[in-house]
Formats: structure tokens, C-alpha cells, sequence
């Protein structure tokens, strides 16, 4: 039998769908003159978190005698973040990220990432230009906003900023669900409990932000100053997705970096390869970062919701297994 | 020892958990975009059928079940086992009391059944979808009654007892679905 799959698996419809939301997003940022930007896929740092795994290849030419790592970008936060800190402004960009070792219904080795930083702003203003870009592209009642907390008082019924890893365990296994392969990481069970539980528990037909996630899940997010249990971090769910995550921007370079070393000491831990820290990325917060807020949405996500479709490959030309 | 990664899961796969060997159903990645991959697992473990679902760490291994399905013939009871016949090689099994079941009710001698072998020993004897099977004892029926709503019960050969429509008679074949051991019609002579 003749092979087919050769064949796009998107159809006409949303490869047609894929371009006026790209547009539409284009539009979107050129009417608040927030400024588009592209920055390399290719760079020399990559990510030290513990849970995104760089795509790494081996590039030489001239200027660069010897073969040299170059980490595929999981996201263009650390080059966007060194065009804030030299002054760009307010900016956004359309771009494909890779994340090795990411492929399911909902997942790609590469995927279009939006991702766009406001100066001045802070998580709760983001969260309402994202509401905004939502209403605007999907036609999506107004979102509802509830703590990482509350998330899970409502789902749970533990507080996961005083439940010992042992009670949020309790409560997993309630909900019927065997958790031993994390048994003692706090933040595995966390991590664990939030997509089996609460998420699932969230109204899928109402764009919902959960916000305020405990410090430990923080990344690259600013911890709250009346609370430092918890950070300025966000995500969005809607349709059984999570479309965003955000964070009012951690600043402080020495704090960044202690997070960086963190990551590689849990990499060692974890028996993981530890990750050059992105130098380049910390001079440039060292020399003076403007107080801003930025997001990353996942485009192919929007596209599933927009069209009505299950699986990642029905809005994707040639999904990565028939790339 | 042969090992599966959560990468290479995917439904049919056999693998052994908690000591039993199972069948994968269906296996899902479950990761945010900050934080960690798991991989919900449904299985369904091939001694007690039961099916459940696990939690894996995404990259976690796990033991593979030296497990495969093979067609082979009923021969006979010895008392304690039944024997079957490999068509092909001629090779003979015994499936203790454990490992044939339910499915002990629908052996005809000679008939095909599909066994589950684990470590060459079998597990599970499933008899084919429908067989085929003499009435050895039924009521004759009452006269007048043709709307063969109630039915009635008979025995087969096998000692299967079944709920067949009032016209059917001692002596004759009829044809049974194993799944769920109702009567489907008179055996095409």
C-alpha cells in the first residue's frame, strides 16, 4: 500500500485557522503598540529547570573553531529578558520552542509559543490583557480568578501552603489515585495533585487563572511581599487546558542565581546533567531590569480550543512523529 | 532482564506490576509546562482481569511480563488438569482449575481456545466468542406457549447451564455467546 504519511495531518480548515489567529494575535499587540521581537531558537544557555529538558545540537564555524553546544530555547524568556533589560520596551513575540521528551495528545516536541512582557505591570494587570487576548481570540466569557489555596481547599480540602507532604499524600489517595512514586517530594505531590484533581475540577468553560503558587514553584517569579510562602506566578486553564503561565519578573540577579544553583543542585540529586547557568541572562538583570510581568500561551492549544479538536496533531502541519 | 521505559508504553504492552503480569489499556503523559511529567496508566492485570490505573513517573522503567496469547485445542480433563494441543507443534499444555476458570463451562474436546501463558505457564484459557453445544437435558416445554418470552433452562454437554427459548428440545445444538452465556440461536445443521 502507497505510504501517507507523507499527508499534513491539519486540515486545510485549520492550517487557514492557524493564520488568521497569528494574525489576529499580530493585531492584537500593534493596537496596544506592544512591540514584536524575535530573539534566537538557538542559544548557548539553556534551562536549569528541573522539569523541561533542552534539545541540545552541536554547531561550529567561524569564530567557533571547536563543535559547541547550542540549547534549542524552551522558551524565549532569557533573550527577551536581555532586550528589557537593554531598554526594548514592551514586547512580545511568536515563536517555535522545543521541549525534548514532551509528545501526547496535548504536547510536541516543538510547539508556537506567544509570549509577551508589560512594563510596569504586575501579574493581576497581565492576567487582565491575557483575559483580554482570550476574549478577543476565542470569544470566551470573562475569567475567573482563585489562588493556588483556594484551588485546592475547593478540590481537596487542604491548604497546600501548611499540608505536610504526608497529608496532601492522604488526600491524593482519597481521590482514589496512587501517588507512591512521589511519595515524600512535597512539590512532586503538589505537582501531581493539581493535574489530576484540581485542574480537572476547574469549570472548563470559563477561562480560569490560578495564581499565587507556593514560593518553591516559583521559577522566575517575584516571591509576594506580604507573604513570601508564595509567588507572583500564574496560569491559565480553560477547556480542560493550560493555555499560560506568567510571572511578575523576578528582578534581583543574586536571586536568580541562588534559584539557578538550586535547580543543579536538585539536578544532581535527581542524577540529571547539571545546566550551564545563563550568564549573559544575569549580567543583564545585574545591570538594571525594569519592574515588568510577562506570559507565555501555548498558540497550538488556542488553535485546538478554536477548532474544536482533541488532539495537538489535528492543528499541526506535520506533528513531530511525521516531521 | 527485559525492562520498559514509560516511553515505549502503549496499549498490549505486557508488563509486571506488583507481581503480576498486566496488560497496558491506555497510558497517558501528564505534564504542566512547570513541573513535573507523570504518566496515568491503565492496566488490567491478566491473572485477576481486574483493571486499574497507576501513576509512573515520566522515564520511570518497569519489568516486562514474558507474556504471550496462543490458540491452542482442548484434549481432555484429567481430574486435576486440562490439556491442550499447540495445532502446529503438537506441543501439550495443562492449565490448572485457576488458570481455565469460568471459561471451564464452554471446553468442547477438540474446540480452539485462546491461552495466556506467563513464564510458559498459562494464566487464562478463553473459549472462542460463540460455541456450539448439545442440549443434553431441558423441560419439554408447555404445549400452547409459543411467544418464547420466558424461556427455560438447560443443560449442555459441557454441564453450561443456559436460558433457551421454550422450542428448543433435548438433543438438539445450539449456539451460545461465552461473553455473556446466553443462548443466540439453533446451531446451522
Amino acid at each position: 500500500m502507497l505510504n501517507s504519511d507523507w499527508r499534513p495531518t491539519a486540515s486545510r480548515q485549520a492550517i487557514i485557522a492557524r493564520a488568521d489567529l497569528q494574525h489576529q494575535i499580530r493585531a492584537f499587540f500593534r493596537e496596544r503598540q506592544v512591540l514584536e521581537v524575535e530573539t534566537p531558537v538557538l542559544c548557548r544557555a539553556g534551562v536549569t529547570d528541573v522539569h523541561l529538558v533542552n534539545a541540545v545540537t552541536r554547531l561550529q564555524g567561524q569564530g567557533l573553531a571547536k563543535k559547541t553546544n547550542y540549547y534549542f530555547q524552551t522558551s524565549p524568556e532569557y533573550p527577551m529578558k536581555r532586550l528589557l533589560a537593554a531598554g526594548v520596551g514592551d514586547c512580545f513575540q511568536l515563536c517555535k520552542v522545543v521541549r525534548d521528551e514532551e509528545l501526547s495528545a496535548r504536547h510536541n516536541f516543538e510547539f508556537t509559543m506567544l509570549e509577551w512582557y508589560r512594563l510596569g505591570f504586575d501579574d493581576q494587570q497581565l492576567m487582565t490583557e491575557l483575559e483580554e487576548l482570550m476574549i478577543e481570540l476565542l470569544g470566551t466569557s470573562a475569567a475567573n480568578r482563585l489562588s493556588y489555596q483556594q484551588a485546592f481547599l475547593s478540590a481537596l480540602n487542604i491548604d497546600p501552603l501548611v499540608a505536610t507532604a504526608a497529608e496532601v499524600a492522604n488526600a491524593i489517595r482519597a481521590k482514589g489515585i496512587d501517588c507512591e512514586v512521589v511519595a515524600d517530594d512535597l512539590d512532586g505531590l503538589l505537582n501531581l495533585a493539581m493535574s489530576l484533581i484540581v485542574e480537572p475540577q476547574l469549570d472548563p468553560n470559563i477561562p480560569t487563572f490560578v495564581y499565587h503558587f507556593p514560593a518553591s514553584q516559583a521559577v522566575l517569579a517575584r516571591t509576594n511581599e506580604q507573604d513570601d510562602r508564595v509567588a507572583h506566578r500564574f496560569e491559565l486553564f480553560y477547556q480542560g487546558l493550560e493555555l499560560a503561565n506568567g510571572f511578575w519578573e523576578l528582578a534581583d540577579a543574586f536571586e536568580q542565581r541562588q534559584r539557578f544553583e538550586r535547580d543543579n543542585r536538585q539536578r544532581a540529586e535527581l542524577g540529571l546533567p547539571q545546566i550551564d547557568i545563563d550568564e549573559r541572562l544575569l549580567s543583564a538583570l545585574e545591570s538594571g531590569f525594569p519592574d515588568c510581568a510577562g506570559v507565555a500561551v501555548g498558540v497550538d492549544r488556542l488553535l485546538m480550543i478554536k477548532l474544536g479538536m482533541k488532539h495537538i496533531d489535528e492543528v499541526l502541519t506535520f506533528p513531530s512523529l511525521r516531521a | 532482564m527485559a525492562t520498559y521505559s514509560t516511553n515505549e508504553f502503549k496499549g498490549g504492552l505486557k508488563i509486571m506490576l506488583d507481581g503480576e503480569p498486566c496488560s497496558i489499556v491506555e497510558n497517558e503523559m501528564v505534564k504542566p509546562g512547570k513541573g513535573q511529567a507523570f504518566n496515568r496508566v491503565k492496566v488490567r492485570k491478566l491473572i485477576s482481569g481486574r483493571v486499574i490505573e497507576k501513576t509512573f513517573k515520566s522515564g520511570d522503567t518497569v519489568e516486562a511480563a514474558d507474556v504471550n496469547e496462543i490458540e491452542m485445542d482442548y484434549l481432555y480433563n484429567d481430574g486435576e488438569f486440562w490439556h491442550f494441543m499447540n495445532n502446529e507443534t503438537f506441543e501439550q499444555i495443562a492449565a490448572d482449575k485457576d488458570a481455565v476458570g469460568e471459561s471451564i463451562k464452554w471446553l468442547v474436546e477438540q474446540g480452539p481456545s485462546t491461552l495466556v501463558l506467563w513464564n510458559g505457564k498459562p494464566i487464562t484459557v478463553t473459549p472462542p466468542n460463540f460455541v456450539e453445544l448439545e442440549i443434553i437435558e431441558t423441560d419439554p416445554g408447555l404445549r400452547g406457549d409459543t411467544a418464547g418470552t420466558g424461556g427455560k433452562p438447560a443443560t449442555l454437554s459441557t454441564g453450561a447451564v443456559v436460558r433457551v427459548p421454550l422450542f428448543v428440545q433435548t438433543g438438539e445444538v445450539i449456539r451460545v455467546d461465552t461473553r455473556s452465556g446466553e443462548y443466540v440461536s439453533r446451531a446451522q445443521k
